[in-house]
This record gives C-alpha cells, structure tokens and sequence, in this order.
C-alpha cells in the first residue's frame, strides 16, 4: 500500500515537471497580462501562477484525462477574478488605480476586460467556454471583448476613467 | 470580417509581445503547495472516516443498552390482578 503510494507520488511529480517544463512560459505570461505587471517585475501573477499550479498539482491523480493545461487556465481566470473582487471592492470591476510604476501593455483596461481578452484573444479560449467560466452571458463576453479591443487599440486619453465611473457597472 | 480579424491580429501580436522569465523556483513552489493540500486533504478524509466509525460504534453501544425497539412498560393502566 505504502509502497504504491510512494510510486504514485513519484509519477505524478515526474509528470508535474514535465507539465510545468512545458507551460510554465505561457501560462506566467497570460497571468503577467492579467495583473498588467511589467514582464520583469510581476510578483501578482507569480503568486496567481503558483497557487494554480499547486492546485493542478493536489489535483493530478484525478484529472482523468483532462488537460492540466486547461485546468491551470481555469483555476488562474477564477482565482483572478476573486481576486479582483476583493482587492478592487463592492463589484470588484471598477477601473484600476492609476499607479506611479511602470506597468505592462493591458494596463488601460479593468480587470474584467483584461480577464476577457486573455482568455479569448491569447489564450483562445471560445466565447461559450470563457462565459460558462465566468458565469456570464456570451453576448456580454462577446461585448466586452470588442471593448476592450477598441480600448486596446485606441488607448483613450486622460478622461476615460471618469466615463468609466458614471456608467452604471 | 476581414476588418475584424486584422484588429484581432493587432491584438494578438500586442498580447505576444513581452515574454517574462519564469523564475526557477516556481516549480518547487507550487509542489511544495500542492503537496501541502494533498496531505491536508489526506488527513480531512481521515478524520471524516474516524468519526463516521466513532459514530458508528457509540450508536451500536448506545441501542445496545437502551434498546429502544423493545416495548416499554405500561404506565398508565394499572396492573390486573385478582380476577
């Protein structure tokens, strides 16, 4: 019994390896764009990446053939979010404070959009699966990732968070 | 649509742009976390099974003494005798 335990513990940390080898890249990366760090200071997604991780890993033996992947994916995007909710207050989506540090590229969004755009445009996640997730209807998923791309790619100038703050959330 | 897949091809490539380093104790990290719930989750499971069984045998000891199934005594009528 013990003997098997110990087995299965040595295979599920080899796998674990090879797994975290693989999409450890990817996956910091999409959390960095989720907490909008800067690439070379992202404490935030570390602390996401490696809670989601540590999940995936207390979970292996039951996956059953999911993808892992999927699963740090899942559990990164629902940990963001109830992390958003908490640090941000009341719906937890109100725009981000302005921060004197440098920050990375999505920085112009609100946690919700950039949460939304990760899933859909990096990770490509479909619209369905990324709703179903976040328990939202696709046509606000799909409104709010073509928001965010407008945002995106026409950053607004210094007025846009007072708009954002008299529209009812 | 061809409009709307190039804006999704701008996105695309800003969302790709910098790639951050993965620190090298992530892995490490997130095994020592994972292994943490894993034990927790061992010993919830356990403790759950213990007093499921510590139930268990109070409730056979408990109907073994008190006996509940047998009829008890009357206590409102009194006893007939003499007759």
């Amino acid at each position: 019994m013990r003997e098997r335990g110990a087995s299965q513990s040595a295979r599920r940390a080899r796998e674990f390896e090879a797994f975290v080898a693989g999409a450890a890249g990817r996956l910091l990366h999409a959390a960095t764009l989720l907490t909008a760090e800067p690439p070379d200071d992202n404490p935030r997604a570390r602390r996401l990446l490696t809670a989601a991780l540590a999940h995936t890993y207390a979970s292996w033996d039951r996956l059953r053939g999911e993808d892992p992947y999927d699963r740090t994916r899942q559990q990164l995007a629902v940990r963001f979010a109830r992390g958003a909710w908490h640090q941000y207050g009341g719906l937890g989506w109100t725009h981000p404070r302005s921060r004197a540090k440098p920050a990375g590229v999505l920085n112009c969004l609100t946690p919700q959009e950039r949460l939304i755009l990760v899933l859909r445009m990096y990770e490509g996640v479909a619209e369905e699966q990324a709703a179903a997730l976040l328990g939202l209807p696709t046509e606000r998923v799909r409104a709010i990732c073509a928001r965010a791309m407008a945002t995106l790619l026409h950053p607004p100038r210094e007025t846009a968070p007072a708009i954002a703050e008299v529209a009812p959330s | 649509m061809s409009r709307m897949s190039r804006k999704e091809a701008d996105v695309r490539r800003i969302l790709e742009e910098p790639q951050p380093p993965v620190p090298r104790d992530l892995y490490a990290d997130a095994v020592r976390r994972g292994g943490r719930m894993l034990r927790r989750r061992t010993a919830a499971r356990r403790l759950m099974w213990l007093v499921l069984f510590a139930a268990a045998v109070a409730f056979i000891v408990w109907a073994s003494i008190a006996q509940p199934w047998v009829e008890p005594p009357s206590e409102t009528t009194p006893p007939l005798t003499g007759w």
